[in-house]
């Protein structure tokens, strides 16, 4: 009785002690933590860790933290994708290969949720946190402590996920969980249950950071930056963080709907009792398009920034590029229903959505002439952004032609669901976010650490990434037009796919090389910081406002808060300043408002873990101790009037000469 | 990297090349039926016009990053140039004039090859019930009052209308040299309407995965002749035992890799009470009460020893 | 939930550089996509508000008159609470302290009589169990029911605050929250009562 009380349905048996991968990794993971948790004791710098980093609301240092766990849950999703292509590459004919169906199941679920949840969203919302409040010339983000609260839940998240996998098990249903398949009947174990909750804790996460950076764009910019002065990155950040707000309710409500399935009984999804599973598809794309634009529009933007400035040129057409952002932010709303063009809709519908969805084509196109011509007539210097940009352009294209051509529902009937598909988004995914994410990454590097990363390094990542993506999936798409469907943990022999599976195991490896060169590049860059270091605060002769001031930024970003007039509006003020010669008059600072550092947002975030844990292993004890923890310390942080400060203007002349 | 592994990876390569280029395997360029084949010629044509677009974009992006590249003294550089209408016109009209085609292309054949559409000009149909089950198909002969699970047999150059449901978590139905593929959906019934044009065995799936047992879930197609479908339907008729509602139940437990089976007659309505299981109160049971617990153990030695000869 | 954070969260020092509109702004977008929140609940309502699976259609199980004079409760306690920001204008403490205690009150009227509908369905053998239906008007009513007794929670938080601490300019932002909250509350209800209830009963 107590025991059902404190654990729930929790019992010693939920680790599955007999499987020798699980413990491998698992305690792979013990490890790895314990050798953090060590370090940090050796140097006695829990205090550090603690006021410095685990209670900061400063955006660049949560922005540094979101960046840090993607590249973490990318290594962990990277070797997701390394075991499904090792188990493909074996597992024909007489083999079955080294994972059995229930194990492969749970890393094709792990892999896409991973890569989706926890190192796209994160690695997007960490490059917002670092460019977007320096972009647009403010201090910080509008509600900074609910920035650090945001940060926290996507952690709290990523933790759960990965707990999974030595504390029971993960779903083992895709990584959209479709019912009935994820209702109690077929599922009954927790695996789902850790996907509702992983999922539920940080997309309240990413919710309330759309709803901080909308804020932030729409009414903290500095004074002279109307809206169609933005550079085009923030203008991206803010579509996309509108389908945040619009879309993520709707993720909420349908995984809600589906706990409470699973729950109290109940019967939105079931196959029985009037339930409707295709409600539940429905609503998961209709959330899940959206997501897809709210991982690429960033991107875009960053292309967007990069290419103007290594071709030192203005970006080619700006309204154009912001009209259609706008477009694709709309159309993004009205495709939902290609994702299941098989379930039976009529032809008109089906149509409908097709015709739809291939005019995003229009306005995507319209983005590729534009990057094409802002290089045109440039000075092309090829930097590692600018690597990424280029293999981004013509591997995008490719992956925007099997777009629409899925799109034609009559196509889209015999490709569906089959490798052809997975072929199309990670094409996508990878040429496109992910290219564009690490040039990103890249790109802001110094303005954010005060030295730049290793460049040959970094050229080195790049053509083992750009030549593993190519060799790992262009066989895909062939096997689609095989007739392989996606999900398979085995195939039969006569099927002829085997060879084409073994090119794309050996492409999995070239990119593990590509992310080798990046932890290389990583560590390199660390060890000569002083050689690499930027003491200009414009290592890329950039154009917009995060260059004008030091590297790495203040914790106050600016000193003075900016005005702007036209654009591009440090290449403006570089222009004046070569012509009028440089300002001799001493700058006379002032104190600075800013907002105290809080743990409030790392404790709640903690309980919201352990009352997530408690739903899934239905303890009594740990949804309350969850639940209370989260409203008192709710409340008890509106009971503290103290959380702001000034920080004086001497000190603001100190760190600036200092610069 | 050793001169040895140079060469074994460069005939991993060709190899790789070669059954690409040959095509022997692409089931859907290769169709035997008319609606794989008018899938395909659709396939082929929007990939067509769309490179038309995306082989200059790919050639540009190649030209330009290297004519402009810093070290080029000789080419133009012009520091503010950032608009021009009429560039910005035609590539604004390009693609909608493309996409337009596209567009009218996707709305005529959303239509005609609408799988609910019965095959025009192709004779009198005959209707297969198919019920997905855990991991297993299952295909109901209404006409013929005969079943038959994991293997499909149809005559040639005869239009076949298939009724679909489940009995499991969503599946896809799919044959891909027929055609394209509808789900199968508990308490469902959705629609596919395809024919085979060439004598042959097909390999049939489900597309949607379903669970552990999904990659197992495959089933031949045959396309005989109309005497050898009659045939096999008189071997079936005095072969097999009946499939009745007892039966069926132990036919829908969960089955991985599951082998051939056929039934000399279905219980009445099966399929219609399959679907009924979902949609009304006290038909969980098909409207029989199950009364042999013990055919479990039963099943699972039949299914052992398919497995065994597969 | 997200509601406390962004209420209770930031913007202490609003009176600094103009913050306050940037406050309200922020929960304003808040407000819009709880909004969305309801809609797709709405949506999940209207899909499955005729699978009954054999058990009795919905509108047989309701009483409109009770249900109307729970809407009437409610209806009151916006007003109320107008007047209770009318107070906070005039900066009366005990004037605020009053009206949000009879705001308070008649909230929770509205959802006692909410769960005492709930409590005789289930009694009745009408669970949300039994039926997709059932499930739907469930989880549509009782979502709005939890927000409301969210905001009863903060409501007599904001209670003790006023009491404690004057009328200031932070109080006075998070009265402005909790009203915009209360007031959007009111108008899901007033289209939950609209379509669960009196489009039901046609």
């Amino acid at each position: 009785m107590l025991e059902k009380f404190i654990f729930g349905n929790l019992t010693l048996d939920a680790i599955p002690f007999h499987v020798p991968i699980i413990m491998g990794a698992g305690a792979f993971m013990a490890l790895a933590v314990l050798a953090v948790l060590g370090t940090i004791t050796y140097l006695g710098k829990w205090k550090y860790l603690w006021t410095e980093w685990l209670t900061t609301i400063d955006h660049k240092k949560i922005g540094i933290m979101y960046i840090i766990l993607a590249f973490v849950m990318l290594l962990r999703g990277f070797s997701d994708a390394v075991m499904m292509r090792a188990q493909q590459a074996i597992a024909v004919g007489h083999s079955y290969g080294y994972l059995p169906p229930e194990h492969y199941d749970q890393i094709f679920t792990a892999h896409g949720v991973i890569m989706i949840f926890f190192m796209a969203m994160p690695l997007m919302f960490g490059l917002l946190n670092l460019a977007v409040p320096l972009q647009i010339g403010a201090r910080d983000v509008a509600f900074p402590y609910l920035n650090s609260l945001s940060l926290w839940l996507t952690v709290v998240g990523a933790v759960l996920v990965n707990l999974s996998l030595v504390i029971g098990k993960f779903a083992a249903t895709g990584w959209l969980a479709y019912p009935p398949l994820s209702g109690l009947a077929y599922s009954p174990d927790v695996g789902v249950d850790y996907y509702i909750w992983a999922l539920q804790i940080s997309g309240i996460g990413s919710l309330l950071s759309g709803i901080n950076f909308t804020t932030t764009i729409l009414k903290m910019r500095c004074p002279g930056m109307t809206l169609m002065k933005m550079p085009v990155f923030t203008w991206t950040a803010l579509c996309a963080m509108v389908l945040v707000i619009l879309a993520f309710p709707v993720l909420t409500v349908t995984l809600g709907m589906l706990f409470l399935d699973r729950f109290f009984d109940m019967h939105f999804f079931t196959a029985s009792y009037g339930g409707n599973a295709m409600m539940y598809v429905n609503l998961i794309w209709a959330w899940g398009h959206p997501e897809v634009y709210i991982l690429i529009l960033p991107a875009f933007g960053i292309f967007s920034e990069v290419v103007a400035t290594f071709s030192k040129k203005p970006l080619f057409g700006y309204p154009s590029m912001v009209w259609a952002t706008i477009a694709i932010t709309f159309l993004s709303f009205i495709v939902w229903l290609h994702h299941f063009f098989t379930m039976g809709a009529g032809a008109n519908v089906n149509a409908f959505f097709g015709i739809a969805t291939m005019i995003i084509a229009v306005p995507t196109g319209v983005k590729i002439f534009n990057w094409l011509f802002t290089m045109y007539r440039g000075k092309i210097t090829f930097s590692v952004p600018m690597l990424w940009t280029t293999g981004f352009i013509s591997t995008f294209a490719i992956g925007g032609m099997t777009g629409v051509l899925m799109s034609v529902p009559a196509v889209d009937f015999q490709v569906h669901n089959s490798v052809f598909l997975v072929a199309h988004f990670h094409n996508v995914i990878i040429g496109g976010v992910v290219f564009g994410y690490f040039a990103g990454v890249t790109y802001w590097f110094p303005k954010i650490f005060g030295f730049k990363l290793n460049e040959t390094l970094g050229k080195c990542a790049f053509w083992c990434w750009i030549i593993g993506f190519y060799l790992a999936f262009i066989p895909l798409y062939a096997l689609g037009l095989m007739g392989m469907t996606r999900r398979l943990y085995h195939y039969s022999a006569e099927t002829g796919w085997h060879p084409f599976l073994i090119v794309a195991a050996i492409g999995t490896c070239f990119v593990a090389l590509g992310v080798a060169f990046q932890i290389a590049q990583v560590l390199v860059s660390i060890k000569n910081r002083k050689a690499y270091r930027d003491v200009t605060g414009d290592p890329w002769d950039g154009r917009t406002l995060e260059w004008s001031i030091p590297s790495p930024a203040p914790f106050y970003n600016f000193a003075f808060t900016p005005e702007v007039s036209t654009r591009d509006a440090f290449w403006d003020m570089k222009e004046k300043r070569a012509q009028e010669g440089p300002v001799t008059q001493t700058p006379i600072y002032q104190d600075i408002h800013m907002p105290k550092n809080t743990g409030t947002g790392f404790i709640i975030a903690m309980f919201s873990g352990v009352f997530g844990f408690g739903m899934i292993w239905h303890s009594p004890l740990m949804i309350s101790v969850g639940l209370l923890g989260m409203a008192v310390t709710w409340i008890a942080r509106s009971f503290n009037f103290h959380t702001d400060y000034y920080v004086k203007a001497a000190e603001v002349a100190r760190v600036e000469t200092q610069a | 990297m050793s001169n040895k592994g140079m060469i074994q990876w460069r005939n991993v390569l060709l190899l790789g090349l070669t059954l690409l280029l040959s095509g022997c395997d692409m089931v859907m360029l290769n169709p035997k039926g008319m609606v794989a084949a008018a899938q395909k010629s659709l396939l082929l044509d929007a990939v067509g016009l769309m490179l038309l677009v995306v082989i200059p974009v790919i050639l540009l992006s190649v030209f330009v990053v290297w004519a402009f590249r810093s070290g080029n003294i000789n080419a133009k550089y012009a520091p503010e140039w950032a608009h021009s209408t009429l560039l910005e016109t035609i590539w604004w009209t390009i693609p909608c004039i493309i996409v337009g085609i596209l567009a009218v292309m996707t709305w005529f054949t959303s239509h005609s090859l609408d799988p609910h559409r019965p095959l025009k000009d192709t004779g009198k149909p005959i209707t297969v019930q198919v019920i997905a089950l855990n991991w297993q198909w299952l295909f109901i002969y209404p006409e013929q009052k005969i079943a038959s699970v994991n293997f499909l047999q149809m005559p040639v150059d005869v239009p076949v209308r298939f009724l679909i449901t489940a009995d499991a978590p969503m599946n896809s139905f799919q044959i891909p040299q027929l055609g394209g593929q509808i789900y199968a959906m508990p308490g469902m019934g959705t629609e596919l309407n395809l024919i085979a044009n060439t004598l042959g065995d097909y390999r049939g799936m489900s597309a949607n995965f379903s669970g552990d047992g999904f990659a197992g879930m495959n089933f031949i197609a045959r396309a005989s002749s109309q005497e050898d479908f009659d045939k096999w339907v008189a071997s079936v008729k005095k072969t097999s035992k009946p499939l009745t509602i007892q039966a069926y139940k132990t036919l829908a437990k969960p089955t991985e890799e599951g082998p051939v089976q056929s039934y000399s007659a279905v219980a009445d309505g099966l399929f219609d009470k399959v679907m009924m299981k979902y949609m009304q109160p006290g038909m969980e049971d098909l409207g029989e009460k199950d009364t042999s617990q013990t055919k479990d153990t039963v099943k699972d030695t039949t299914a052992a020893t398919a497995n065994e000869e597969r | 939930m997200a509601d406390a954070s962004t209420t209770l969260g930031h913007g202490e020092h609003s009176h600094h550089h103009n913050m306050d509109a940037v406050d309200v702004f922020g929960f304003w977008i808040y407000i819009l996509s709880d909004c969305l929140l309801f809609a797709t609940l709405f949506a999940g309502y209207a899909v499955l508000h005729n699978n009954t699976f054999g058990g009795p259609a919905l509108k047989e199980l309701f009483s409109l008159p009770y249900v109307l004079l729970e809407t009437m409760f409610l209806l009151a306690s916006s007003f109320t609470y107008g007047l209770a920001m009318i107070s906070m204008y005039r900066s009366n403490r005990q004037q605020v302290l009053g009206w949000l205690m009879i705001t308070f009150l008649f909230g929770l009227s509205f959802v006692v009589m909410e769960v005492n509908e709930f409590v005789k369905l289930y009694m009745e053998g009408h669970s949300w169990h039994s039926s997709a239906a059932m499930t739907s008007f469930f989880s549509l009513v009782g979502t709005h029911g939890l927000h409301v007794s969210m905001g009863l929670v903060w409501m007599a938080i904001m209670m003790f605050q006023v009491a404690k601490y004057k009328v200031n300019p932070v109080m006075s932002r998070r009265l402005t929250y909790l009203g915009l909250f209360w007031h959007f509350l009111d108008i899901v209800w007033i289209f939950l009562f609209t379509i669960v209830y009196l489009m039901g009963a046609i």
